[in-house]
């Protein structure tokens, strides 16, 4: 029985002329699934999903989208923080999941050659044998795609070390809203033309669907070691981590929790981290035995001086994963505590850590919500948790007053609204206090040069003058924004 | 230390109004680069100089495109620290802001990453005299398009640079160059790419047709294993990868055009009995040839990679033509920053090629 036959919307009868019916989801039920991202508190049923089999199949989707013109959300494994593939109530849910072939991998030149849908931890999976790894490693890693890691140009706990997902990507092969195939790189380091295809990351499908991947493959290091260091200060643990970088060393990751996440961690996995200490870090090193045995010996001393009350080298492999399990299950562990969680995503120049971490303590008092934060120490990354109870009239009204004001913090102290989750639908007034117009403006244009008929995820990401105008209306006392005596990059 | 960032916007301004050309000019280290007949009205941005901020353990600099490099180096040397790209053309004179609009990256680009993977954010002046910020000045950001990077190899066609956030990198401990004999380049470029699986220590790799040479960067104890690994002797005296990068070898005072040639590291050769230095562990290839440019082109394409003829030449572009439906997006793009087509026409492609006339 085909899915779609009570539907009679004549742009479904379209699509069936150049898709199977097993290729195109309508009814509300199967449907249900994909109204929402990992942001599941946004949520909007499509007109209609579509799960195409092949590149043909999506080149001939986007020409009756663009001439019917229908929005077009494009999906991998909606793994995302920001509402970026929540749906469009007229629109097209175009999932990437079938395109999941890995096509090419060549050994001598370290690369593979994989379909938009392969998922992430897969493609480090499939080269394993050749002591290669693909570095990016977003948290989701084990469920979601290549092609939503070059939409959100996603990050992950290595990249201070091995990069973003812009530095780990040779290649992009789109289609355009007029379905014209466009290859963007190539598999040289550098190409003609603009660098269009720096400019695909992190655009949140507002320019193409991104439907095959060049990806670089790194050789796996051949060490890797683990230093935890407890802290009774913030600001302390703070200036540890500008040492390690001030002297040169670039850990392969470098993390940092706070005591309301070192304790609901502990509860939940027993990674052995001290209860007591009002933070923690976390240094992993890793390379050749030579080279890691050298940075440890350093770090430690960094350690030390930094005022350390306690640091553990992790002795063996167990507990290097043991170590790294309590950071790994923070968000997860946060669900043992509290109905819900609300994270968010912002950067900071790191030397403003103490100060933010201070304000954002007041903050939890003043909206009557418990914190925890979790923080990319190394650059600048923090994530702090937002606990609420969804059930309860208001709370997740207040929990995104909190998340807004934090990131107008961010934004105050020189940092941004997203270090590595997106804008999405969810930070979208974010942007107008980040961006000035002209700049927003000058976003749009790009976007018009790609989707002159704005069909591509529309209302995400970049929010229009309008928009911007009612927020600020709403936001901005006396024509200023918040923290005015601080300059904008 | 001078901010002319208002003055400079007004002068774009003014050209936009009345449709005049601008000839963007740094301190022309690199005018040798991209098609020459240029007539634009010249909009010297020297005077925009000066470093903004600089703090050592952020691993950030924020400096305005006048700033000359060496002064960005030396402050950065002060903390132990480099430009991790490896710019050209430094004690001539070259400014940071040319250095990112040409894109040009020394020998450890192909360990470290190239210009645009440094930059974190960039204030500029697009082709209406507006003032655009896109990026910041931490390393990690996804908010707004990332405007910043394509201003790398841009050749100044999208907008004048004001300021610049880079990301800066640790000076290696220590620094040492191993000589190796190879006289097969089948075999010297698959050595170059198996020796990283074995050590992180190599942050260059260069052959000549009889040498590899291998600079290796880090810790004592990591460079004495690398060398283990790879063999051969250390090179005393000179700087050659400075050399190298300033095309002050011997290579490149030859007759011939020359031609600079990336494709993957691991591709086959160009040719046979080439005029040829291979750095970047085989994926950019310096070729000193005066056969046909088509050929050489096709040649390169063929491998899936480009050429860039590097002589001052009227008869030969500098850049790869682009075609079809990449040629189609690069100019909307170009329209939609530039829409008069006033910063630096022709310096990338013919005007009427990427304006699309």
């Amino acid at each position: 029985m085909s899915r779609t036959k009570t539907s009679s919307d004549p742009l479904i009868a379209q699509l069936r002329s150049v898709l199977p019916d097993s290729c195109i989801v309508a009814d509300a039920v199967s449907m249900k699934p994909y109204e929402c991202d990992g942001l599941s508190a946004y949520r909007q049923m499509p007109r209609v999903v579509l799960l195409p089999e092949s590149v043909e199949q999506v080149q001939a989707i986007m020409k009756i989208c663009q001439q019917s013109g229908t929005p077009v959300v494009p999906r991998g494994a909606g793994t995302s923080l920001s509402g970026g593939a929540m749906p469009h109530k007229n629109g097209v849910v175009l999932s990437l999941a079938r395109l999941n072939q890995i096509l090419q991998i060549d050994a001598d030149n370290r690369t593979a050659r994989v379909q938009a849908g392969v998922r992430n931890l897969q493609i480090s999976e499939a080269v394993q044998h050749l002591g290669l790894y693909y570095a990016p490693d977003p948290s989701s890693q084990i469920a979601c795609t290549i092609g939503g890691n070059v939409a959100e140009n996603a990050g992950g706990v290595h990249c201070l070390k091995y990069g973003l997902t812009v530095h780990n990507i040779l290649q992009v092969k789109m289609v355009g809203l007029d379905g014209e195939l466009v290859s963007l790189g190539s598999s040289a380091l550098d190409s003609p033309g603009y660098d269009l295809l720096a400019l695909l990351m992190g655009s949140e499908g507002m320019l193409g669907i991104v439907v095959e991947v060049l990806v670089r493959l790194l050789p796996r290091p051949k060490v890797a070691r683990v230093l935890m260091a407890a802290y009774d200060d913030i600001g302390k643990a703070g200036n540890a981590v500008a040492s390690v970088i001030a002297a040169g060393v670039t850990p392969g990751g470098f993390e940092m929790m706070d005591q309301a996440a070192i304790r609901a961690v502990e509860g939940f996995v027993n990674a052995g981290y001290p209860t007591d200490a009002t933070a923690i870090l976390l240094c992993e090193l890793d390379g050749t035995e030579e080279d890691v045995a050298a940075q440890i010996g350093k770090v430690e001393k960094l350690l030390a001086t930094s005022g350390a009350t306690d640091i553990r080298l992790a002795s063996d492999e167990n507990e290097r994963i043991r170590f790294w399990s309590g950071r790994k299950n923070a968000f997860p562990a946060m669900g043992r505590i509290s109905p819900d969680y609300y994270c968010m995503d912002g950067t900071i120049p790191r030397k403003e850590l103490g100060r933010v971490l201070t304000q954002i303590s007041a903050m939890s008092g003043k909206y009557g919500l418990r914190v925890a934060n979790v923080f990319h120490a190394g650059d600048g990354n923090l994530h702090p948790l937002i606990l609420y109870d969804a059930s309860r009239p208001d709370e997740f009204q207040r929990a995104e007053a909190f998340g807004a004001e934090i990131l107008d913090l961010c934004v105050a102290v020189g940092g941004t609204i997203t270090g590595e989750h997106g804008v999405g639908v969810e930070k979208i007034d974010r942007m107008c206090v980040q961006f000035d117009q002209v700049s927003l403006s000058q976003f749009t244009a790009i976007r018009r040069a790609f989707d002159p008929d704005g069909l591509l995820n529309p209302d995400k990401a970049v929010p229009t003058l309008a928009r911007c105008a009612e927020f600020n209306a709403m936001h901005v006392h006396h024509g200023e924004l918040p923290h005015p005596e601080l300059e904008r990059f | 230390m001078t901010c002319l960032a208002n003055e400079i916007a007004a002068a774009v301004q003014a050209a936009y109004s009345t449709q005049t050309p601008l000839n963007i000019l740094g301190a022309g280290t690199k005018s040798f680069l991209g098609q020459q007949d240029l007539d634009g009205k010249p909009l010297d941005v020297t005077g925009h100089n000066g470093i903004i901020e600089y703090d050592p353990a952020e691993l950030v600099m924020v400096a305005r495109a006048g700033t000359p490099l060496k002064h960005i180096e030396k402050a950065l040397a002060e903390h132990h620290q480099m430009l991790g790209y490896e710019p050209p053309f430094v004690d001539s004179g070259a400014t940071l802001g040319g250095s990112v609009a040409a894109g040009l990256a020394g020998p450890r680009r192909a360990y470290a990453g190239s210009v645009r993977d440094f930059i974190l954010g960039a204030n500029f002046v697009n082709g209406k005299g507006e003032t655009i910020t896109a990026g910041g000045k931490v390393i990690k950001n996804v908010a707004g398009f990332d405007l910043f990077r394509p201003m790398a190899r841009s050749m100044g066609t999208l907008g004048v640079l004001l300021k610049i956030a880079l990301r800066v990198s640790p000076l290696p401990e220590i620094e040492k160059t191993l000589l190796h004999e190879e006289h097969d380049e089948r075999t010297a470029l698959k050595k170059m790419n198996q020796w990283v699986t074995g050590t992180q220590a190599i942050s260059a790799t260069a052959w000549d047709g009889e040498i590899i040479r291998i600079r290796l960067s880090g810790s004592a104890s990591g460079v004495e294993h690398a060398r283990s690994l790879i063999g051969g002797e250390y090179l005393t005296g000179g700087d050659y990868w400075h050399d190298l990068n300033n095309f002050k070898l011997d290579f490149f005072q030859q007759p011939g055009r020359l031609w600079r040639v990336s494709v993957a590291p691991m591709s086959e050769p160009l040719g046979e009995n080439l005029n040829q230095l291979i750095d970047w562990g085989g994926a950019q290839r310096w070729l000193i040839s005066d056969d046909p440019p088509d050929e050489i082109r096709s040649r390169a394409s063929q491998l899936g990679g480009h050429a860039e003829c590097f002589s001052k030449d009227n008869e030969v572009a500098t850049f790869h033509p682009l075609k079809g439906s990449l040629l189609a997006v690069n100019q909307r793009f170009k329209a939609a920053l530039d829409p008069a087509g006033i910063l630096n026409p022709g310096r990338l492609y013919p005007e009427r090629q990427i304006n699309g006339d």
